[in-house]
């Protein structure tokens, strides 16, 4: 029973628990819209959502993970953005001109050897996407030019940029998509392909995933790393919070700034290399004129994982996960949108979040308070004096 | 007794603080009734409930012995209670006259009637000797008349009870005593006063009855003719406060900080707002430039510290010219700052308080290796500061800087300034905003500061800490200094004739 108290009162549970209810609120909203839609499915349909990822077996759960790398990449860019202050609305633009840079160099520079040449391609998605976002730093640090503005006025030179590029350079006219990028550029599996696969009989469907989820994984954990641990981290966060008094204390805040969003931009930029360089069954960048989703998805992603780059990634493959069930959700007629109206909802629930983790502590005070006698009231008023 | 207000055990809550709790006071007809408390005392919550912006959650207020309720600032109108609140409430580009009519106008077919108007307030403003042109622009109007505007604007609507809340934290010492004089006036005709203050002089000098309150709760009502000052800052505090700083006989070192010809010209209208300032602190002496809020000390301390433009000029520090060096520069060469605005300039209130108090230190060694920022070392270094410097927190190193109470926070800058070990300390209003015991602790570091050697710029707007502390004045006026003047020769009143820009002494540093 204390170790519930204990937990309870913890500021990390109020947070997580604001994030679960946003999605539990959102998931009972969709389940209405099924009933709405088509009442005689709707439980199935809603059991397919729940299930999700699962439902294509090995090689489903494999899709999640494949399908959750870049939104992981452009939450840590939208999130690492949030804390130091600044929204990235850029993360499209960004993402999109890492990808067309990745495949770029994947297509092109084949003189590289096979080990090199899919690390060079990563960074060359993450030098340009890093560029992506220095562009609007810079004009934010010297003009006091509104990120969010410049951001979105890079995303649509970013789009239209990288069609230009793909049918210039790497066109395959086929299909209205990019080429395929060589072998030696596709990232390696690192053996999740043995893992992440469906046997149909003799036929094994193998997922599309490869070692980009642990590359993704493993830079989540180096940007914590740099935001919690580092000057770096500390002078970034400082920025964030208080511009006027990171300056008073010699922090050059503008320098910051700069840094911040050119890390933003290569992070998103880096995510675009890792969906695309996939090889054939992966993805390929199709010439629309649409803004990346998986660069919108990051700002979901970051909202729900709080900006913590731990979070993010759980929130990455959660967000996945939902849009994997999408798909299957065609099977009993409904349309793949319902999951994005699901994903929407949740959204717009854990910008409530903040709201709820007022809630929380005050209930659970509520019902501390009823439940414990007098004497135990003012142990409880002390651990709770400190929270606020 | 006659009582023509009485508020009978109020009580208000906000989320997680008692503001008052079971608070009395009673107004007696033709009085000034100081209220008196530190600040968070619950002073403003009190008048902010008998003026109608706060509903109470217990208690009930009676006029002249009926209960009555007062559920909006308008309703307290028509039962006459007027307020001065701290900052105006005046439409600056509207005149006197058309702010005092604003929202009482007379018209005749939707046009207005503004001669009746005119009439009323001049009357009003010669019975009382205000003085006030009723056609002048409020932009024009020194903060005394303003003040003076929002007085009619009371009277114009037949208000009997008039709340100021700290009236003169705004004035001159001059515009001081106007004040007090038109309240002297305003009691002889029947109007009853209450003045919100935690200046104990200005309430020996004009109140009649004192209601001190601590801590949200009412401590008592006293009688100012036969109360000390010590006794009421005793209750108003809870235990004894030394008024008097002891100060030693100041040895001035060598010249260590030094500051020739600057000016500093304003972003906005162009003009210089700092004008060609020179000024030398020396090692072991308090160096104290006053001055009326808005006349270009800020402009002045920005330029000094780097956080802002400057334009022409030299600034010195210990021999090294560091007019154009970064603010990092100046800090590693032993300049500290506590800023004016604690919560703009002086900490990060969402990070934790271990975290603030290395703000000018996690990059150096012992605190980060290799860029990576040793927390255990910071929070060893944070906890020995917060007991050096007696800082109250919830968790210690741990408490969000945003929780703690101003008084703390203040002590957090000082003890992390103080730790730099600078060579020359620019302490700008160190003491604004805090309460008698915090003002007391935060003027004694400063003094043993001096004693240690150090050289200390003091700007403040206070004449009390500016007569208390310094060992030499420099008056600042429209971002000129006008004055240097030894503490030991000068007093109050010649000080202020300086600050209000109608004397001036061609004698500088």
């Amino acid at each position: 029973m204390n170790l519930i108290k204990n937990v309870t009162a913890k500021e990390g549970y109020h947070k997580i628990m604001g994030s679960v209810s946003a999605i539990i609120i959102g998931l009972i909203f969709g389940f209405l819209v099924l009933l709405l839609a088509n009442s005689s499915n709707a439980f199935e349909g809603f059991i397919t959502i729940v299930a999700g990822g699962f439902t294509g077996g090995g090689r489903g759960v494999g899709q999640v993970l494949y399908f959750a790398t870049p939104l992981i990449l452009t939450g840590l860019s939208v999130g690492v953005a949030f804390k130091t202050g600044m929204f990235n609305i850029g993360a499209p633009g960004q993402f999109v001109m890492g990808a067309v840079s990745a495949v770029y160099v994947g297509v092109h520079v084949t003189f590289l050897p096979a080990p090199f040449h899919w690390i060079i391609a990563l960074l060359a998605a993450a030098i340009v996407g890093g560029i992506w976002g220095f562009i609007p730093g810079m004009l934010k640090a010297f003009f006091n030019v509104h990120e969010v503005i410049a951001t979105i006025m890079m995303n649509y030179i970013g789009m239209y940029l990288c069609n230009f590029i793909v049918k210039k350079t790497v066109y395959n006219s086929l299909k209205n998509i990019s080429l395929d990028v060589k072998s030696s550029a596709v990232i390696p599996k690192a053996g999740l392909d043995k893992i992440f696969v469906t046997l149909h009989g003799n036929y094994s469907d193998v997922s599309t995933v490869n070692g980009g989820i642990l590359i993704a994984f493993g830079i989540a954990v180096f940007i914590y790393f740099i935001m919690e641990k580092t000057t770096l981290g500390y002078e970034l966060k400082a920025v964030g919070f208080n511009k006027n008094a990171s300056k008073y204390a010699g922090i050059n805040e503008k320098r910051n700034i700069i840094l911040a969003m050119t890390i933003a931009g290569a992070l998103a930029g880096l995510g675009g290399g890792l969906l695309f360089l996939s090889g054939p069954s992966g993805r390929h960048l199709a010439v629309v004129d649409v803004l990346a989703m998986e660069g919108f998805n990051g700002i979901s992603v970051a909202l729900l994982g709080l900006s913590n780059p731990i979070g993010i990634i759980f929130s990455a493959i959660f967000i996945s996960y939902l849009a994997q069930s999408g798909t299957y959700l065609q099977t009993l007629n409904y349309m793949p949108e319902v999951v994005d109206i699901i994903i929407a909802v949740i959204i717009y629930f854990s910008a409530f979040a903040l709201v709820i983790r007022q809630v929380l502590p005050k209930l659970r005070k509520k019902f501390y308070e009823r439940k414990s006698q007098l004497p135990t009231a003012s142990e409880e008023k002390e651990s709770n004096g400190g929270e606020k | 007794m006659e009582y023509v207000i009485e508020m009978l055990n109020i009580r208000k809550e906000f989320p997680g603080i008692v503001a008052n709790d079971d608070v009395s006071v009673r107004l007696i007809k033709g009085e000034i009734h100081a209220l008196l408390g530190e600040n968070g005392a619950g002073k403003s919550t009190l008048m902010s409930v008998l003026f109608g912006m706060y509903r109470p959650e217990k208690g009930i207020i009676k006029k002249n012995g009926i209960e009555i309720n007062i559920k909006d600032p308008n309703e307290a109108n028509r039962q006459g209670i007027g307020m001065v609140h701290q900052h105006f409430k005046l439409v600056e580009n509207f005149t006197a006259l058309q702010n005092i009519i604003l929202g009482v106008e007379d018209t005749k077919n939707g046009v207005l009637l503004m001669d009746d108007a005119r009439t009323k307030v001049v009357e009003l403003s010669e019975k009382y000797g205000l003085m006030i042109k009723p056609d002048e622009l409020i932009e024009n109007m020194t903060v005394g008349m303003q003040q003076r505007v929002e007085i009619l604007k009371m009277l114009y609507r037949e208000n009997e009870i008039l709340i100021f809340d700290e009236p003169t934290a705004v004035l001159t010492p001059q515009e001081i005593d106007e004040l007090m004089s038109i309240m002297r006036k305003l009691v002889k005709e029947d109007k009853s006063i209450i003045f919100i203050t935690h200046k104990l002089n200005e309430i020996k000098e004009v109140a009649d009855r004192c209601t001190v309150l601590r801590k949200g709760k009412g401590i008592g009502t006293v009688d100012v003719e036969t109360t000390t000052k010590e006794e009421m800052s005793e209750m108003m505090v809870g235990r004894k406060i030394d008024l008097k700083i002891d100060k030693a006989l100041t040895k001035p070192g060598k010249i260590i900080f030094e500051v020739e010809n600057l000016s500093v010209i304003s972003k906005w209208s162009k003009k210089k707002v700092v004008n060609n300032v020179s000024l030398k602190v020396r090692q072991g002496e308090i160096v104290c430039i006053a001055g009326i809020d808005g006349n270009g000390q800020s402009d002045l301390v920005y330029a000094l510290t780097g956080i802002g433009p400057h334009l022409g000029g030299k600034i010195t520090l210990n021999g090294e010219d560091i007019t154009d060096s970064s603010i990092r520069h100046r800090n590693k060469a032993g300049m500290a700052h506590i800023p004016e605005d604690r919560h703009k300039y002086g900490l990060i209130l969402d990070y934790k308080l271990s975290k603030n108090l290395v703000l000018k230190k996690y990059f150096e060694e012992g605190f980060q290796k290799n860029k990576v920022i040793n927390y255990s070392n910071v929070k060893e270094y944070s906890d020995k500061l917060i007991e050096k410097y007696d800082v109250r927190t919830g968790q210690g190193s741990n408490t969000l800087t945003r929780s703690m109470s101003g008084g703390n926070q203040q002590k957090a800058i000082l003890a992390r300034e103080i730790e730099e070990n600078p060579e020359i300390l620019i302490a700008v209003q160190p003491t604004r905003g805090l309460d008698v015991g915090a003002i007391e602790y935060i003027h004694k570091q400063l003094v043993k500061q001096r004693d240690a050697g150090r050289a200390i710029l003091l700007i403040s707007l206070e004449l009390d800490e500016v007569m208390n502390l310094s060992d030499k004045i420099l008056v600042i006026y429209e971002g000129e200094i006008v004055a240097a003047l030894n503490p030991e020769e000068t007093n109050i009143k010649e000080l202020g004739l300086y600050m209000a820009g109608s004397k001036r002494s061609e004698v500088v540093s």
